[in-house]
């Protein structure tokens, strides 16, 4: 069952076609990478999906709810998170209080109620701190609740992220180059993480990455952009042997010269 | 820290010639000698003394500070030639003075000036005299340095407080004088100065208690740290009521005329929590604040004057919430448009609001309605139980009322999701919104609960005068009231009542500056911005943002952390939680 389709989506920035008619699926409960360049519209696809940008042609639905027009913020409510290539977490704010942001769609008190301070209020804010500090806890962050944000290590920083993102209790998680600066044994505990995601709580994951260890060890199925363009879609031994997906990240030559890699299914 | 590890003689000139410009400007434009009549402790020291010097007396501070790590003879000698350099200006302008009348150039000049600037020996001994003071000063600026920390605290905050009580000594006379007599006040104060005698004694108790503190303040915080939270919690109320009562007989400690000084800061304090929403928590740049205090004012004009622009003669009472109502409205009407823009295209528009709303009311369109130019008068009192609250001693208690519920809904707000709501607005809008927040809701509530706070600021303000004109709608109490907010700590609620505080409640108490008032205010403002840039007491979120803590203990945390022992979670269980 298709949780997410596009159909066509395009976008352009003047001249500049930054995807363009890109047809994509995502079955619910997969994990599902998107590789490609730099430069070859994968961000630009996200902030398409989560209505920071319109896309100009094409249908985006989820959940068979159509995407195109709606703003990021009733995207999320719909069940849609996501985290940044560049960290935005909220500097100034303590990672506890990013995270009870992230929790916002969830909330349902108002503000006459919080002045006032009643039952179904503080109920639901104690209820909330908990369930921000569980979620410190479940990231691997104990004892980091009360930094403030600007101030963490940067693994820390993609760790809150992801809590945050979690937070809002999505159906559908985009993680945007998750392992960016990132050591091997780092990127491997990320890719465990992302599964665990997974089989825990059931989200779907849609991935931007680089790290080709990562996007080969976790995806079910990878789909490559080129210059806007979906030039090769499959699983990821399909994908390592195909040679324009070669000649696109090291170009015309090496397509030529290379053999299958490493085993595709090992996990670090 | 210095690089050299010489004698620079570029230092001491340096500050020496900016303390000379400065001194020979505060002379020049004739703030000296206005002062020069005013002693702060009778017989020896006067205002005009103090302003002149201080310039030099500050520099060569600083001067002596740029001198190498542990080369205390070269920060002497540069204090004492800061101080000296310092001089030079202020010397040549007496000898000018003796050669040319400059008064065709500069008015001020006058023999009176230079009387004090020679300190009345003459131009020749006199000019001496001058650069014997000014190195003397310089070099006893210099050697402060030399003190320990521990005792140069002290001293400095005992020289603010002497100068302080001898500032303010005509208010302080009258109060001591209406609890403790006459006889009190002649002890301690002499016209307008203080007794030398009383100066010594107030300079050491000052000195003292703040040697005190240093010492046993740590101590203190600490024990207070460390009481259990129920202890805590009884210390806490018990200081809350201890404010309270406190708060509930101000009047009667203060008097009518500082009531009434007390009063102007409470409205605009009332302003400041309102602007503190929209600028300190939603970051929302609104330069045009005081439209919605003047709609708000214009509202209970309009409703309860008795003259004849008045329209329903209401009591005060009644009058309010329908004067919040205008405001709101007004607030969401400024808000609608305003909603994409961002920064300083918000900020000019918002203060074209405010423009057009001044104008509006200067207006001969709106004239029949709400008076132009001559105002609205004959605005009504609130009334309770048949007595109309005229002193301000009485009238204080209404605006205390209302600064103690905006002060309540701000802090209840700030705490509450809808505070986070304007502070993740405030760090990335963008970010914000994918977080599932309606930027319009959020955006709006602020603009809308901004202006009902300053509708009421403005209702109460139009009571207390009686009587309203569009000049005093205008730009600058906008502007005013942003300072007060940033002055006092942006998003911090005490820094609120702490600028409003300072800035409007300090050129209340320096008018006897008269024209120097708002140069000082100036001044103060610039030193202010340059000290705490976070605030007087600023919110800790602010702080944060402004000074980079690079020392920050992070505690035991590994680089990585095997989320695999983590994720096993007794609170996740084998169900999915969501």
């Amino acid at each position: 069952m298709a949780i997410l389709t596009a159909n066509s989506v395009t976008k352009r920035f003047g001249g500049l076609v930054a995807v363009d008619n890109f047809d994509f699926e995502i079955d619910e409960g997969a994990i599902v990478s998107i590789i490609g360049p730099n430069g070859a519209g994968k961000t630009t696809f996200f902030n398409c999906l989560t209505g920071f940008y319109q896309a100009e042609e094409g249908d985006m639905l989820y959940k068979g709810q159509r995407l195109n027009g709606r703003t990021p913020d009733q995207i999320t409510r719909m069940g849609i998170a996501r985290t940044y290539q560049n960290i935005r977490v909220f500097p100034a704010m303590t990672a506890i209080e990013n995270i009870l942001v992230g929790q916002h769609p969830r909330l349902k008190t108002n503000w006459v109620e919080s002045i006032l301070r009643t039952k179904r209020y503080k109920d639901e804010e104690e209820e909330a701190e908990e369930e921000a500090r569980r979620l410190i806890r479940y990231v691997g962050m104990t004892g980091l609740g009360d930094q403030i944000a600007r101030n963490l290590p940067y693994g820390a920083q993609r760790r809150l992220e992801m809590a945050r993102a979690i937070a809002s209790e999505p159906q559908l998680l985009l993680l945007d180059e998750p392992t960016a600066g990132m050591n091997p044994h780092e990127s491997a505990e990320m890719m465990y993480f992302i599964k665990q995601l997974r089989d825990d709580l059931g989200i779907t994951i849609l991935l931007i990455e680089h790290d080709m260890r990562v996007v080969m060890g976790i995806s079910e199925r990878i789909t490559v952009l080129d210059f806007g363009i979906k030039i090769a879609e499959g699983t990821p031994l399909e994908i390592q042997k195909n040679p324009q997906v070669i000649e696109a990240y090291l170009g015309r030559g090496a397509a030529a010269g290379l053999t299958e890699t490493a085993n595709p299914e090992a996990v670090y | 820290m210095s690089e050299s590890k010489n004698f620079d003689i570029r230092i001491p000139i340096q500050y020496g010639l900016i303390a000379g410009v400065v001194a020979l400007s505060v002379s020049v434009i004739g703030m000296v000698d206005l002062f020069a009549q005013r002693y702060l402790i009778a017989g020896y020291l006067t205002l005009g003394q103090v302003i002149l010097f201080l310039a030099p007396a500050a520099l060569s501070y600083t001067a002596a500070g740029k001198a190498p790590q542990g080369r205390k003879g070269i920060s002497l000698l540069y204090g004492f030639l800061a101080g000296f350099i310092s001089s030079l200006p202020l010397a040549g302008l007496v000898y000018l003075s003796g050669v040319v009348d400059l008064r065709q150039f500069l008015p001020n000049v006058s023999p009176a000036l230079i009387e004090i600037l020679t300190f009345g020996r003459g131009q020749g001994e006199g000019s001496l005299v001058l650069m014997i003071v000014s190195s003397t000063i310089g070099l006893v600026s210099a050697a402060m340095h030399l003190i320990p920390g521990r005792v140069r605290k002290p001293i400095l905050y005992g020289l603010l407080w002497t100068f302080l009580i001898g500032m303010f000594s005509e208010i302080l006379s009258e109060r001591i004088r209406n609890f403790f007599g006459l006889d009190s006040v002649k002890a301690i104060f002499e016209a307008r100065a203080l007794h030398p005698g009383a100066a010594i004694i107030i300079f050491l108790l000052t000195a003292g208690l703040t040697y005190l503190w240093s010492e046993r303040g740590e101590d203190i915080k600490y024990r207070y740290a460390s009481m259990q939270p129920k202890r805590k919690t009884q210390f806490r109320s018990g200081g809350i009521i201890a404010a309270i009562l406190i708060l509930l007989i101000m009047p009667l400690l203060i008097g009518t005329y500082l009531s009434e000084v007390v009063n102007n800061v409470l409205i605009f304090a009332l302003m400041g929590f309102g602007l503190n929403i929209v600028v300190g928590f939603a970051g929302l740049l609104d330069l045009g604040y005081v439209a919605f205090f003047a709609i708000g004012a214009y509202m209970m004009g309009l409703l309860t004057s008795t003259g004849d622009l008045g329209v329903a003669g209401m009591s005060f009472w009644l009058a309010i919430p329908i004067c919040v109502a205008a405001a709101v409205g007004a607030g969401l009407l400024l808000g609608i448009p305003v909603l994409r823009m961002r920064g300083d295209y918000l900020a000019i528009v918002t203060l074209g609001f405010g423009e057009i709303i001044r104008i509006l009311a200067l207006s001969d369109l709106l004239k029949p309605y709400i008076g132009g130019a001559q105002g609205l008068l004959k605005i009504n009192k609130p009334i309770i139980v048949g007595n109309a609250l005229v002193k301000p001693d009485h009238f204080y208690y209404v605006v205390l009322a209302g600064v103690i519920i905006v002060a309540f809904i701000s802090y209840r707000l700030s705490q509450a999701r809808l505070g986070r709501q304007w502070m993740a607005m405030r760090e990335d809008e963008d970010v914000a919104e994918a977080m599932g927040i309606r930027l319009v809701n959020t955006k709006l509530l602020a603009f809308a609960i901004g202006a009902a706070f300053a509708g009421l600021s403005g209702a109460i303000f139009a009571s207390k005068l009686t009587s309203i004109f569009p000049h005093s709608f205008n730009i600058l109490i906008s502007i005013n009231v942003l300072c007060m907010i940033i002055v006092g700590g942006m998003g911090s609620l005490p820094g609120v009542v702490v600028g409003a505080l300072l800035l409007v409640g300090l050129p209340e108490l320096l008018r006897e500056f008269a024209e120097f008032r708002y140069l000082m205010y100036g001044v103060i403002l610039i030193v202010m911005m340059l000290a705490k840039p976070e605030g007087f007491w600023p919110s800790a979120v602010r702080k944060r943002e402004l000074h980079k803590y690079d020392d920050m203990d992070y505690g035991e945390y590994p680089e990585t952390i095997a989320p695999r022992a983590e994720t096993r979670d007794p609170g996740l269980g084998s169900t999915p939680h969501l």
